[in-house]
């Protein structure tokens, strides 16, 4: 069993690298409840926000207008206007929309065995003349084939869609939601002991504890805590640790309509993505990758991960996140002395923090 | 509480002395955080109901404690909905128990500009007279060919498509036994 | 369907996940679209020609299903000589009158047959042309209310082949739907057609079913029933109709909307789909059952229905001596739709308005037009929990800015009543899949809050008091009703259950029914909505069965009840072939076991369990019995799916192209432009803007968002909704953007002949301008949901729209029309009135007015 000063000595390296129990790293003994997590499949995501609505409703999270002075406006970021994570929205639901060059786009999230469309213009030359007896000539109505874009005003130089191109186009949704990070930084620079990691190994703020001190905010590699001004607190996604207790799902993962945010054990829903993955590969969606699923990555993997369409960037998600305290074992080891100064620190911090 | 409980209980101490040296998981979970539970837990009854937005009819349980509902989310036995709910039916907690909702009668006297008070049996009363003033006055025995019309047009009634079955098939009863035909709905819409 | 219903769409979702094909047909690029295998992009209000032109596919292509349509449908069935089809009459059908703009459909007739239609326009029989067709029919005995008539079996050509039979007729119509034709009208590619075209027919047979789902997309047309026409042509066509994984399913917009027509609070319904009686054809109650009831199927009871249904409201005063109080009854004359009413009560016709948990300042078409209505009124009654722009227009409408009204001079009178919602009172929503599902009252509406139970209920009782000891013979069905419902409570409430056995119904002994089939027409029994009958069965609300779906088949029978008794899907007896075995085993349904002599399967037969396949009925059989053992649609006089339609609709008995009544362009298909049956309201606050016009150039379409609901009073009120879509916007796409001038989230002002509103702007590749012709067409989206109350404003979209209606339910064309679109804000005051009065000059409208 490690004690505060091996730690401090670097001997646990549970600040950054594999970390298969960070639960138990965390102080919960062996029989803790398995890890849990989310796995958000966005392939399957409609963009209804239901899980905004429902997390809101659930945990009695303002709505984001209650800090912000321009309240109920368009952000124009297509049907997206809850904008981003932060102290006053745990789930959000992100809508990227483009168009590409036929063909070369998934048609829809995930195709099937329809045949392809063949590009450029249609048909023009009508093959069956209407019959006898009508009294309009369809023939005569159409355009001459070649002469493409005629009359109306209409303009097709600057990239949009024409009615003659047949372009796809993309419209991706995702919802999303605090990583719970295997390496949590926000955990980690948490000075009062606000952040902690419960039993189930999500990342959890304590609200009576939490002080508003902000050292959490820069310290997360996805941007997603912040401090809400109505009450100085910092605030996200619990993960609804009140529910797990009750062996309740997350109310955002139960509302959710095509179960694009599946909650689980955190071993089985990292087994059921695989088995998504392999399955779209095997359908032809190359993009598809799974996002914060590697344990190896800059924050031991994260317990909420993504299935992607797309580059993570596209998304607004950071494509290596790192968390912040990677560097921090190593920098006591050169400071010893300044360490123990660190400790008491973070004995005042309790302190004050308790009152 | 014993000074060696209360010094089991500081979290330094723990942080110490136990298995969490940096303090990041049991060591500083605070009694507060520790007693948390659901709030449905201590529901007095978890009411059986359908969400009252679209068609789909999905399955709603309703959590009451003391006389108020504390929660609506969906009920996992339902075939329609398995449970789930789309972002308005997981706001019917919101709808429910809105702050800007109107409880009590709001009266506009003919060109007036402003709302008054009114008692509910009071205003119920004044309707029942209107009805039976506009009835009257819009009644129609027969056509200008003399065939039986027993109707009234003197006024009629929209419905939203929220009202229960047992509800608009009282109005509809109410209405054709009033002789009065103008019964309309969204269903129209 | 992701868009408005999105839970439902979770099983669209899981067939996509196990291998079916998702394919979206739909003006705009949707939350549907994002998810679905195809979005076939589509110009709004060109679906008969989509759908005709995949009619033309199956029947050029001999790809229907054929024996499911030789067994199942009126294919076969020989038109009479005289129908001339819109091929032989420049795009209309025989019997229009040009000047009465109406059908007389009696042209239409199969040959040597009458069959008075299942549903819609029962009543366009007069009765001198009923007496012209009698000489074709046989004399038949038969119980009460039989009318002399055989049971409508036409002249047949099995082989398909003879030119009047009805295939051959459809071959003929659909002929100039060709795939070119499609695209043109459409503006979809042909290759996109042809997609489409080879996934459903591919997906159609006997292994395979496709299904059709649509919402008001479809009915919010002047040729919406037409619409559902065309994909029930289809899809009868396919062989996809009765059995598992087809349909064509309606998705309802409302809790219960499906209720409020089964327990109609509609103007020309009885509960159960009975017609309401007409002045000028039903005097008595023979002359209405001679008119409306078919002779042979199961319509042939609706004496009983009816009967029972009098029964039910009139208890002792109805006696076979008084023609069970029929007579009670108010009698139509005409159409009086919502539309109409509102048009009267501008007209200070009518006085008086109930409004009930509706918006119709916002959510109807023409806003101004319901606006006026509301402030012609002595008095109005809004019910709702929130304050709604219906109940404060007369304080900040629209038209208390413009000047066109001054609250001062608006005599209106209003009570608002607070009303209970959905967790404070007990009762039934009937969902899209015609299933009841009772809802517990989990606590007390608060304040002066009532369920509407509550407030009908002792209104009534009030009322009755008042007229108590009245002789006027006109307030005797508001005597004689029965109307003493047990109460419990501090408030009085109503006993919920108590009304739903009275719509169940009652035996001679006070026993619940069980099933309609024990309904009579001599009066021993009742029940308030024949179709519900079985929803009280044993005296156990039905309704309120929760039997967890986990521990159920697919079917999930015992989860609430589903009518008519509790059979989920309707017509299954089409699951099997004509000798009762499966189509495949793959889709097996319902199936007759020929040991047991019964029919069984997953689901409740909807056939009579009894009835043999090899059944035939013998000469002069009546009712179901003159239905053969393969005579699968039961509501039908000829048990058959009609692919031509003899009877039942006001503007043709098959489907035709008609462009929206505001359209960009021409109709490329058939000379008349547009449906020529179709309803208007000429006003100076209702004109159209002319088609094909420079001044208003562009198409817009109005729609849901799935944050939002309807008119905005369950959802721009609360805050977790409103931030999710917290604008009225508008969809524009970047060519459109471009050739106005408009900026990405700047403001754009809409015109039409009605009014201009203003709305941000979204510039979104979603939406595509469409190549119709030699013309580009552009297509504005709007949803609907914004006025001027709660938490998130806006103009309210159906202020642009006017109301033009469909010929056979007299629903509004809102779903297309045209517009212009401008940069910036709209004019204020007076202004606004004489920047929309600029544009009806340049595009020769008549002046606009408020009366």
């Amino acid at each position: 069993m490690t004690n505060v000063f091996e730690a401090f000595s670097g001997e646990t390296p549970s600040l950054s690298g594999l970390l298969p129990d960070p639960t138990t790293d965390a102080g919960w003994s062996g029989d803790h409840p398995k890890r849990v997590g989310f796995f958000t499949d966005t392939s399957v995501c409609i963009g209804c926000k239901a899980c905004e609505v429902a997390c809101k409703e659930w945990n009695l999270v303002p709505d984001d207008g209650t800090d912000a002075s321009d309240l109920y406006r368009l952000t124009g970021m297509s049907y997206d206007n809850t904008g981003d994570l932060g102290a006053s929205t745990w789930r959000h639901v992100a809508f990227i929309e483009d168009v590409r060059p036929h063909g070369t786009a998934t048609t829809g999230h995930m195709p099937s065995g329809l045949p392809a469309i063949t590009g450029g213009a249609p048909t023009r030359d009508a093959a069956t003349p209407p019959p006898g007896g009508g009294t309009v000539d369809l023939l005569a109505l159409l355009p001459d084939g070649a002469s493409g874009a005629t009359g109306g005003g209409i303009v097709g130089a600057h990239g949009q869609q024409t009615p003659d191109d047949e372009r796809d186009v993309r419209w991706l949704m995702a919802s999303d939601v605090c990583k719970h990070c295997t390496h949590a930084g926000c955990l980690d620079n948490c000075p009062t002991g606000a952040l902690f990691r419960t039993e189930f190994g999500t990342v959890v703020v304590q609200d009576d504890i939490c002080n508003g001190c902000g050292y959490c905010v820069p310290s997360c590699p996805y941007g997603v805590i912040d401090v809400r001004e109505s009450d100085g607190g910092a605030h996200k996604c619990t993960l609804c640790y009140d529910r797990l207790g009750e062996g309740l799902e997350p109310a955002c993962a139960k509302a959710c309509p095509t179960n694009s945010i599946q909650f689980g054990d955190l071993d089985e829903l990292q087994a059921a993505a695989d088995a998504r993955l392999a399955e779209l590969h095997g359908r032809g969606v190359e993009e598809a990758r799974l996002y914060g699923r590697d344990p190896d990555d800059g924050v031991g993997g994260d317990g909420a991960f993504f299935l992607l369409l797309d580059e993570p960037e596209v998304y607004g998600l950071p494509p290596d996140p790192i968390v912040t305290t990677r560097d921090l074992p190593e920098m006591w080891r050169n400071a010893a002395l300044t360490a123990v100064g660190l400790g008491a620190a973070v004995v005042a911090a309790f302190w004050r923090g308790r009152k | 509480m014993g000074a060696r409980t209360w010094l089991g209980e500081w979290p330094m101490f723990r942080q110490a002395t136990g298995p969490d040296p940096l303090g990041r998981g049991a060591a500083v979970q605070s009694p507060r955080t520790k007693a948390l539970e659901a709030r449905t837990r201590d529901a007095d009854e978890v009411v059986k109901s359908v969400c009252p937005y679209c068609a789909v009819g999905c399955g709603q349980n309703i959590y009451v404690r003391d006389g108020r509902i504390t929660q609506v989310e969906g009920d996992p036995d339902s075939p329609v909905s398995r449970g789930r709910l789309c972002p308005k039916g997981s706001a019917s907690t919101s709808l429910v128990t809105s702050p800007t909702r109107v409880t009590t009668v709001r009266y506009r006297r003919p060109y007036g500009t402003e709302w008054e008070d009114l008692d509910l049996d009071t205003a119920v009363d004044m309707i029942a007279d209107r009805v039976i003033d506009a009835r009257r006055r819009g009644w129609q025995d027969t056509d200008d060919e003399g065939r039986v019309l027993r109707r009234t047009l003197g006024f009629s009634s929209l419905g939203g498509a929220t009202l229960d079955n047992e509800e608009n098939y009282l109005i509809k009863k109410l209405f054709m036994a009033l002789g009065a035909i103008q019964v309309e709905n969204q269903a129209r819409i | 369907m992701a868009e408005a219903h999105p839970v439902g769409f979770q099983w669209v979702m899981e067939a996509k996940a196990r291998g079916a094909t998702v394919i979206h047909v739909d003006p705009r690029f949707t939350r549907t679209s994002a998810v679905a295998d195809l979005h076939v992009p589509f110009r709004a209000g060109a679906d008969i020609a989509f759908l005709g032109g995949l009619i033309h596919h199956v029947l050029e292509n001999e790809l229907d299903f054929r024996e499911y349509v030789t067994t199942f449908t009126n294919a076969a069935s020989l038109v009479g000589e005289d129908f001339l089809d819109t091929e032989d009459l420049a795009g209309v059908f025989s019997g229009y009158n040009h000047e009465t703009g109406r059908y007389d459909p009696i042209s239409w007739q199969m040959d040597g047959a009458y069959a008075a239609p299942a549903a819609g326009q029962r009543d366009h029989w007069e009765s001198e042309l009923r007496e012209e067709r009698a000489r074709f029919t046989s004399d038949t005995a038969g119980g009460a209310g039989d009318q002399a008539y055989a049971p409508a079996d036409p002249e047949r050509d099995d082989t398909l082949q003879h030119p009047r039979c009805v295939y051959q007729v459809l071959k003929r119509h659909y002929a100039r739907y060709t795939p070119e034709a499609v695209s043109q009208v459409c503006g979809m590619s042909v290759e996109q057609f042809l997609t489409v075209a080879d996934a459903i027919t591919k997906n159609s047979g006997r292994e395979r079913t496709t299904a059709w789902v649509y919402s008001v997309g479809w009915t919010h047309h002047s040729v919406g029933v037409q619409y559902i026409r065309a994909a029930a042509i289809l899809q009868t066509l396919l062989g996809n109709m009765g059995r598992p994984g087809g349909g064509i399913l309606a998705l309802r917009g409302h809790a219960s909307i499906q209720g409020s027509t089964d327990v109609p609070t509609l103007y020309d319904l009885l509960p159960g789909y009975i017609p309401m009686p007409n002045a000028h054809l039903h005097s008595d109650l023979q002359s209405f059952l001679d008119a409306d009831a078919a002779k042979t199927g199961f319509w042939g009871h609706m004496d009983a229905y009816l009967i029972s249904l009098l029964k039910a409201w009139w208890g002792d005063a109805a006696t076979a001596d008084n023609d069970f109080a029929f007579d009670y009854l108010p009698r139509l004359t005409g159409n009086h739709g919502t539309y109409g009413i509102v048009r009267d009560q501008i007209d200070r016709k009518t006085f008086g308005y109930f409004v009930v948990g509706e918006n119709p300042a916002i959510g109807h078409a023409n806003g101004k037009m319901q606006r006026l209505g509301l402030a012609n009124l002595e008095w109005l009654v809004v019910r709702d929990m929130q304050m709604i722009e219906t109940a404060t227009f007369w304080r900040d409408g629209p038209e208390i800015e413009t000047g066109e009204l001054r609250t001062e001079d608006i005599g209106t009178e209003v009570f608002y009543l607070p009303c209970a919602n959905h967790t404070e009172k007990s009762g039934t929503f009937t969902n899209t899949q015609r299933l009841l599902q009772w809802r517990r009252e989990a606590v007390h509406p608060p304040g002066d809050a009532r369920s509407e139970l509550h407030f009908y209920y002792h209104l009534g009782r009030k009322i009755r008091e008042k007229l108590a000891g009245s002789t006027d013979e006109r307030d005797r069905p508001l005597l004689d009703l029965t109307w003493d419902y047990p109460t419990f409570g501090v408030h009085s409430e109503p006993d919920p259950e108590s009304v739903l056995a009275e719509i169940n119904g009652f035996d001679a002994d006070g026993n619940h029914l069980s099933s309609y089939t024990q309904m009579k027409a001599d009066g021993s029994t009742s029940g308030g909505c024949w179709i519900y009958t079985g929803v009280y069965r044993d005296g156990v609300n039905q309704a309120d069965r929760r039997k967890p779906g986990s521990e159920q088949d697919w079917v999930a029978s015992e989860w609430g009840w589903a009518w008519p008794a509790n059979r989920r899907t309707l017509y299954n007896r089409a699951s099997a072939d004509a000798d009762g075995r499966p189509w495949s085993e793959r889709k097996a349904y319902v199936w007759w076991d020929e040991e047991a002599g019964r029919w069984t399967g997953h689901d409740i037969p909807d056939f009579e369990a009894g009835k043999p396949p090899s059944y035939r009925p013998p000469e002069g059989a009546t009712h179901e019995d003159a239905l053969s053992g393969t005579d699968a649609f039961i509501m039908q006089a000829d048990g058959k799916a009609w692919l031509y339609a003899p009877t039942g609709l006001a503007d043709g008995p098959m489907p035709t192209h008609y462009e929206p009544v505001e359209s960009p362009v021409a109709n490329m298909l058939h000379a008349e432009q547009d449906n020529p049956a179709r309803e208007d309201i000429v006003r100076a606050w209702n004109r159209l803007n002319p088609s094909m016009s420079d001044t208003y150039p562009y198409v817009f379409l109005t729609y849901r968002l799935t944050e939002h609901h309807t008119a905005g009073g369950m959802s721009r009120f609360l805050p977790y909704l409103a931030e999710l879509q917290p604008e009225f916007f508008c969809e524009v796409s970047p060519a459109l953007a471009q050739e106005r001038n408009l900026e990405h989230l700047g403001w754009a002002t809409l015109i039409s002949a009605r009014t201009a509103i203003e709305a941000r702007v979204v510039v979104t590749e979603r939406m595509k301008p469409l190549r119709i012709g030699d013309n580009v067409v552009h297509q504005i989206g709007l949803p609907y949901h914004w006025g001027s109350n709660g938490l998130s404003r806006g103009d309210p979209a159906n202020d642009l729209l006017g109301v033009v209606m469909d010929p056979n339910v007299h629903i509004q064309e809102s779903k297309v029309a045209t517009c212009d679109i401008q940069p910036g804000r709209r004019p204020r005051g007076p202004a606004l009135l004489e920047f929309v009065e600029s544009y009806r000059r340049k595009a020769g409208v008549e002046p606009g007015g408020i009366t």
